[in-house]
């Protein structure tokens, strides 16, 4: 029993990082940009936020750097391919090329650095409910944070003003610039918003994921998120229960290895991968699910006329 | 091929000074095609970059200078482990030649048709004796080696050689015995967690020889195993760590490149250790102790040898702790002396020869004798490990297999 709700709690830790780039590169998306560049943009605001924490010992204000960078490296993307309309595609590969580079040259002093002691997190009174308790109330405040921004997102987005017209533009950039809505301001907000949200997650990764920095560490986590809001079909809520799934499936097939389980290993490894996107492709098998929910100008530059 | 022409041609009909200048002209251009061709990034999950950086310590001089000596790495020279320690090696190396020798480095060169060109440019930037330092480089040096008869190859952890190339490695399991002699002695639960990387014969061989130091001191010890199936992967490597904890191990090893696992102990309060390199600034409470590896001796000894003519390709040298290749280091103060007494004692024994780690009777965990009482494994045997000692829970995946 201790065990299951242990592995709820890793599940929940190990969501979050790719709920929060998953859910930065939704809101790019459903304004009609793909960010390819979230793998560099992670590895830099890792690094940021890392050295920030070094520097100043404030987890806090280590996201703020993490965010803030994630952030910068989004606008100057976001000048690239909204303004001089670049190609999305190239260019976000230039940036996630970029990133790695970068991040490894700044970070070469901060290699041999330590964080001091990682304080734990618990919510008073709940924390020590049997089961419960250890399996979902002692996680970082990070942790909840990605669940209020799932709610947060989807309400904006469906259930709000701005909301709408951030879908429109994704949708119809010419009929949205038609009602007067400033197109390229506002694709210009959603990426810087998605970079940040990615930095957001470089930073968990760096501080109170793996709290050490070293050359590559996100590893590939960038790539998945980007994954994930494809085969979550856009909509904030699929994209962290994908998140949760990649993560539990993660945690499941270590977790059985180190109960001896008698499967070969390189299976279990594949396991996430290939369980997020069976359910993600079950859940929507309705093919015109997604072509309804997909920004019909995704990837597509936009000349106002 | 056509470089190769190139800089001949150039040093033919370059006559002293005009040589010189023409070899330094090549060597500039051929690092700049380094840096343009390497594609970073080659899947979409494992993200590897490919920088250049040429240790200037050494004046570029004449064509007939130095010895220039270049080293293919697996990850990045910061990864505080495995290429870490190789780097130190190099960097050993140069303060012992000082300027007879000019040494370069490749850092992330991908296991994969990738570091074949890397390998190529290397001998066209006219290095003369060419280190690779993972096992997955095998295939590729050994064509390029074909290649190229007049450049020495030095293939680490690998098993094939030819004319020019030849093997080496380090006895790392001897590391992971005496780490599993301080595990045996510090878990209270007795349970130990292994997080291991490949399953290949060198790391399943280090997964039992840590259980077999451990069962030394404490009999009831058992050894849980969790593969990343990486090298390096810093959250994953995690996740595998912190399963491990969930399931009960309180003292961790593992058999991968980065301090992850040290750090998820500490994290955790749990006790870990430093493999390859000295990783105690990575977890200080956690930190029992450091396998690491010196492979500085091993590289003066083979650059001495290209230096004065009696390098000779084919064959394998693998060093220990009798050489000075492995030693535990860094023992953390939480170590009681009576524990830190057998240690000593096992060192000594590997020292002097006088202990051999995997000696009979040895059992494999599905009962079967694989060593008879009496009998000591040679290096025939130790190469060719498949299977777990008892004591370790699981199996080997894809171990079916004799």
């Amino acid at each position: 029993m201790d065990s299951v709700a242990l592995l709820v709690a890793a599940t929940l830790n190990s969501g979050t990082v790719l709920a929060f780039a998953a859910l930065g590169l939704l809101i790019n998306e459903r304004a009609g940009i793909v960010n390819l560049g979230a793998e560099g943009i992670m590895l830099v605001a890792a690094v940021a936020g890392f050295a920030t924490v070094v520097h100043t010992g404030s987890d806090w204000l280590g996201f703020g750097a993490g965010a803030l960078a994630g952030a910068l490296l989004a606008a100057a993307f976001a000048v690239l391919v909204i303004w001089l309309n670049t190609n999305q595609y190239a260019s976000g590969l230039a940036l996630s090329l970029f990133g790695v580079g970068f991040s490894a040259f700044v970070g070469i002093r901060y290699t041999q650095e330590k964080l001091g002691e990682r304080p734990n997190f618990q919510i008073p009174g709940l924390a020590d409910v049997p089961f419960v308790g250890p399996a979902l109330f002692r996680q970082h405040p990070m942790v909840y944070l990605a669940i209020a921004l799932t709610v947060a997102i989807a309400w904006f987005l469906y259930r709000s003003r701005p909301g709408l017209v951030l879908r429109a533009v994704g949708e119809s950039p010419e009929s949205a610039h038609a009602l007067g809505y400033p197109v390229r301001r506002i694709r210009f907000l959603a990426v810087v918003f998605g970079g940040a949200l990615c930095g957001l997650s470089g930073a968990y990764v760096s501080t109170v994921y793996t709290p050490l920095w070293v050359e590559g560490m996100i590893a590939g986590k960038g790539w998945i998120a980007l994954a994930l809001t494809t085969f979550a079909t856009w909509r904030p809520a699929r994209v962290l229960l994908g998140a949760y799934l990649f993560g539990g499936v993660t945690m499941l097939q270590f977790h059985l290895q180190g109960e001896g389980v008698q499967v070969p290993s390189q299976f279990l490894t594949m396991l996430p991968y290939l369980a997020t996107i069976v359910v993600l492709v079950l859940i929507s098998r309705n093919a015109s699910f997604i072509r309804v929910n997909m920004p019909a100008s995704i990837g597509k530059p936009f000349f106002p006329g | 091929m056509t470089r190769l022409s190139k800089r001949s041609f150039v040093q033919l009909a370059g006559i002293g000074a005009l040589a010189a200048i023409g070899a330094l002209a090549g060597c500039s251009k051929e690092e700049k095609t380094t840096t343009t061709t390497t594609p970073a990034g080659t899947t979409s999950t494992t993200t590897t970059s490919t920088t250049t950086v040429t240790a200037a310590s050494a004046p570029m001089s004449a064509a007939s200078g130095p010895l220039k000596i270049a080293f293919a790495y697996v990850g990045p020279t910061g990864d505080g482990g495995w290429t870490f320690a190789h780097d130190n090696g190099r960097k050993a190396l140069e303060k012992e030649l000082g300027d007879k020798i000019q040494t370069s480095f490749v850092e992330n060169v991908p296991e994969a048709a990738d570091a074949e060109r890397v390998f190529r440019d290397m001998v066209g930037q006219g290095n003369k004796l060419i280190f690779g330092t993972t096992f997955g480089y095998m295939e590729p040096m050994l064509k390029v080696a074909t290649d190229n008869p007049g450049v020495r190859f030095e293939h680490a952890t690998g098993y094939k050689q030819s004319e020019n190339m030849r093997t080496y490695d380090t006895r790392t399991y001897e590391g992971a015995y005496m780490a599993g002699v301080i595990a045996g002695g510090m878990t209270k639960s007795n349970t130990l967690g292994v997080v291991g990387s490949v399953p290949i014969p060198e790391v399943i061989r280090n997964i039992n020889s840590f259980t077999l130091g451990a069962q030394s001191v404490n009999p009831n010890v058992k050894t849980k195993v969790v593969w990343v199936n990486k090298w390096f992967d810093p959250p994953k490597e995690t996740e595998a760590a912190q399963s491990l904890i969930n399931g009960g191990a309180d003292v961790l090893m593992q058999n991968t490149d980065s301090p992850a696992v040290l750090q998820t102990a500490e994290k955790a309060g749990k006790y870990a250790f430093g493999w390859d390199s000295d990783m105690t600034a990575y977890g200080p409470k956690a930190h029992l102790a450091s396998s690491q590896i010196n492979w500085a001796p091993y590289y003066i000894k083979a650059t001495k040898e290209a230096l004065d003519g009696s390098w000779k390709g084919g064959g394998n040298t693998w060093w220990g702790v009798k050489e000075g290749a492995i030693d535990l280091v860094a023992v953390s103060d939480k170590v009681p002396a009576d524990l830190k007494a057998k240690l000593d004692k096992a060192r000594a024994g590997l020292k002097d020869g006088s202990f051999s780690i995997w000696k009979g009777p040895i059992t494999s965990n599905d009962g079967k004798e694989v060593l008879a009482a009496g009998a000591t494994a040679d290096d025939k045997f130790l190469g060719g490990i498949n299977f777990y000692v008892k004591g370790v829970e699981g199996q080997v995946p894809g171990g079916e297999k004799k």
